[in-house]
Parts: C-alpha cells; sequence; structure tokens
C-alpha cells in the first residue's frame, strides 16, 4: 500500500468556499486559497477543489483561484467541476491543477475520458460518480446529482476504467452532508469492481468514519469537508486517529526554519 | 545563473516552474520551448505528464530542440533532472501505447507496473511513498524526514545497471524513485508536488555542480 490519503475538499462557488447538506441549502465558509494554505500546512496530502459555479464569471473566476492556490501550495490538487472538453483539462492542468475530475460531461460523451487519458495520462483523468440507491439500486446521477442516469454504479465504473480513467472520486449521495459515514457496502463493492484508486466520499461525521473508510471499504483515499471546514477535527487529528486505527498514513514533516 | 525548464507542452510546467521559483537563490527560473534558450542553460529541468510516446514526439517535433538538450546534458555536462515522464524519457525504450524509443542516456526500460504481481494496490500508484537513497549524493541530502513525496504513475523505470538507480521507492514491490547517471538525474515522483521534501530536493538540484 501507499499511504492513504486524506483530502479536504473545497466546494467553491463565485470565488467562495460552500458546503452544502445533501447538494442543497448551501453554507460560505471563506476564502478558498486561505483555507488552502491552513490545510497545507496542517499536513492535507492532497486538495480538491469542487467548482460549483453556474455562471461564466464563476467559472473564471476558478482559474483564478487554482493558480493563485498552485502559487504557493506545493501539493497534488485536483480540481472539477464543469468541465465539459479536453481544452477544459488543458487549461486547469496549466494553471496548476494536476487531476481534473470530471462527472456530467463524461455521462455525456465517454469518449471525453479516452482523449484526456491518453493526452494527459490516466493519472490526471479523476472520474467523479455521484451513487444514489433507487428502489435498492445503486444508480448514477448527473448534474450535480439533480438528474438520474441509466447507469448502475459498478458498471459505469469499469466503462469508465476501460476508457482510461485513473482515478475515481465516489460519492454517496445518501450520505452526503448528512455526517452519517461513508455507505461502506458501496465503498467494497466499488473496490471488488476496479483496480484504480478509489477515493471515498460524502458522510464523513466522525474519525471512525475514515478509518471504517479505508477497513472496510478498502479505499486508497478519503475525502471530506465539513469536518474540516468546521474545525469540528483538524487533519492532524485524523491522522493521528487513523495512525492509531494501524492505517498507513503520511506523517507531519518538520517545516523548515 | 540559468534554469530553464524546458516546455514541451505536455507537462505541467507552471507548477515546476513555481517551485523552483519558490527555492532559486543565484538562479533565474524561465521555462522555453526555444532551442536557443536551451542551449544557454546552466541547470536544465524536462518536466512531463501524459503518455511517453506522446512527450517524446513532441519533443522532437520542435525543430533544434533535441539537439539543444543533447548538447547541453551529455557534451557540456549541464545538470539534468527529468521529472516523472521526464525522467522516463531517459531510457533506451518506453513500453506505453505503441512503444517509442527514448533519449537514451540511462540504460533500461519503462515497463507497466505488473498487476499481478502487486496484490491490493490499486494502479495508477497515486499518493506518498517514501524514498531510500542507494547512494550518498548531494541531490538526496538533508532532505526532511520522512522523506516522503508524491507518486502519480502507471510505468517504472527498470533500469539495466543497479549503479544508475540512486533512490528506490516501494509500492507492492521496490522500483527505481531516482535514476542518475553522472551529471544526468531523473525522479519518478513530484518534488513540485512534494512539500518540504520536494522543494528541498530542488534546492540540492540547483546547488548541484556534477
Amino acid at each position: 500500500m501507499s499511504t492513504v490519503r486524506i483530502i479536504p475538499c473545497l466546494d467553491v462557488k463565485d470565488g467562495h468556499i460552500v458546503k452544502g447538506v445533501n447538494f442543497v441549502g448551501l453554507r460560505n465558509v471563506g476564502d478558498p486559497v486561505a483555507q488552502a494554505k491552513v490545510y497545507d500546512q496542517a499536513g492535507a496530502d492532497e486538495l480538491c477543489f469542487l467548482d460549483i459555479s453556474a455562471s461564466a464569471e464563476g467559472k473564471e473566476t476558478m482559474y483564478d483561484v487554482i493558480s493563485a492556490t498552485a502559487d504557493s501550495v506545493f501539493l497534488p490538487l485536483t480540481v472539477g467541476g464543469g468541465v465539459s472538453q479536453v481544452l477544459d483539462y488543458q487549461r486547469l492542468l496549466s494553471c496548476g491543477a494536476d487531476k481534473v475530475s470530471v462527472n456530467s460531461a463524461a455521462l455525456n460523451d465517454p469518449n471525453l475520458i479516452a482523449e484526456a487519458s491518453q493526452r494527459f495520462g490516466a493519472q490526471c483523468v479523476v472520474v467523479a460518480i455521484d451513487v444514489k440507491t433507487v428502489d435498492g439500486v445503486w444508480k448514477v446521477f448527473s448534474h450535480g446529482g439533480r438528474r438520474e442516469t441509466a447507469w448502475q454504479a459498478l458498471d459505469w465504473a469499469q466503462r469508465i476504467t476501460a476508457l482510461g480513467a485513473g482515478e475515481i472520486l465516489l460519492t454517496s449521495m445518501d450520505r452526503d452532508g448528512t455526517g452519517a459515514g461513508f455507505d461502506l457496502a458501496l465503498l467494497a463493492a466499488m473496490r471488488q469492481a476496479v483496480t484504480v484508486p478509489i477515493i471515498a466520499s460524502g458522510g464523513v461525521g466522525t474519525l471512525q468514519h475514515l478509518v471504517d473508510g479505508v477497513q472496510q471499504g478498502g479505499v486508497d483515499a478519503v475525502l471530506a469537508a465539513s469536518i474540516f471546514h468546521f474545525g469540528i477535527h483538524s487533519i492532524s487529528e485524523a491522522k493521528r486517529y487513523m495512525a492509531n486505527a494501524g492505517i498507513t498514513v503520511r506523517p507531519l514533516v518538520n517545516h523548515e526554519g | 545563473m540559468k534554469c530553464v525548464i524546458v516546455n514541451h507542452g505536455s507537462g505541467n510546467v507552471r507548477s515546476v516552474f513555481r517551485a523552483l521559483e519558490h527555492v532559486a537563490e543565484a538562479h533565474r527560473v524561465l521555462f522555453s520551448n526555444d532551442p536557443d534558450i536551451i542551449a544557454n542553460a546552466d541547470h536544465l529541468v524536462l518536466p512531463g505528464v501524459g503518455a511517453f510516446s506522446n512527450c517524446m514526439h513532441s519533443l522532437s517535433a520542435r525543430p533544434g530542440m533535441l539537439v539543444a538538450i543533447q548538447q547541453q546534458a551529455r557534451e557540456h555536462q549541464r545538470p539534468f533532472l527529468g521529472i516523472c515522464v521526464g525522467m522516463q524519457l531517459l531510457a533506451d525504450y518506453g513500453e506505453e501505447y505503441d512503444g517509442c524509443s527514448g533519449l537514451g542516456w540511462i540504460p533500461g526500460r519503462v515497463k507497466p507496473f505488473d498487476l499481478a504481481k502487486i496484490q491490493d494496490c490499486a494502479i495508477p500508484h497515486m499518493g506518498w511513498s517514501t524514498i531510500v537513497p542507494t547512494r550518498d549524493h548531494p541531490l538526496t541530502h538533508n532532505l526532511p524526514q520522512p522523506a516522503m513525496v508524491y507518486f502519480a504513475h502507471s510505468f517504472v523505470f527498470h533500469a539495466a545497471k543497479p549503479a544508475n538507480v540512486w533512490a528506490q521507492a516501494t509500492y507492492g514491490k521496490t522500483f527505481g524513485a531516482i535514476v542518475g547517471a553522472q551529471n544526468v538525474v531523473g525522479t519518478q515522483f513530484h518534488p513540485e508536488k512534494s512539500q518540504q521534501v520536494g522543494l528541498a530536493l530542488l534546492k540540492n538540484f540547483l546547488n548541484w555542480r556534477p
């Protein structure tokens, strides 16, 4: 194993961080660049930015946010939200993103994944999968969770990895924002279905939930927003807790001078 | 002193630029696809993301580029750093997609991680692993501990001679994390994305006088 990554997620709308509960009722919690620096110092292993702006101006602002973050934070950055074509990858990567996460556009045109993977490498092609249980079946939703697709989660995951996706960001819409913990059955089933790294997302309320995601869900990385943004737990607390549970994490490095 | 990052269109050039600029003292850091500028570099950096063959083709597509790089690194013995695919290009051959010849400066082949032998390890290898130097070298002096760095790759450098592997990392099995020969060195990981450890290594590179 590599060390399990802890990835704070910043949902950004028009240049400000927001965090939703079940994708609605957004609360503004601040400046993304300042927050990214705080997470960098705190020992985050990677940062994830999701742009949920609806307007063209909001999307332009995101490029500035990524660029300003990459100026001072020397960590891997994953960026998603509103990515619709190969040009978007190019532009986000040139701002300093290392990985680009795509969701609805890949459902519209799966070839986007193959094209991006060939051009930029599988390691930079993350596919975000939003999953909600419908009649006992894990269904994939697009458009920020508003639209049900015909895909079942595990089938879609196998399709996109065959096309060259290098990582899956798996969100349980049933759990997102509830603090009730990851959907462990979904994570474990996904772990069996694909060989690429899986980032678990949606529902973290306690540090034990992070441990469960790794030990029972078999994921390679855990993503969380609320518990870190609202200061419920720090990243170093999370790492200590996971290390005590026997999970290998990257320890904090002594800072220079 | 000039440190030139070779801009061949497929790398995360700006991130490498920002990190080098962050640690540069005596150096001016710039990125360029102009062979004349590359021919005047004191230190050369070749970043790379994407497929081996894409990278190699974009280097050879630019007139004079390969010659300028060869001249600086091989004839004038300027310190040269390849990052990720930029490191893999130092090999004789890369097997990604249809396969493609590399620069051939360090004997070896770039092959996929063998999934069958790496149980419980997802591919690509994406995340932080410890590098263990196999020799005492200025590049890895005084790195903050633990010396963990960020990897994102599905292919690995199989060096023909153990002497060319300067540091190893383990992900399912042990592989070459840093390869080198005289003034040429390559890192499979991304120092520009590896916080203090990566910045310290880049600073060592700029101070390196092989």
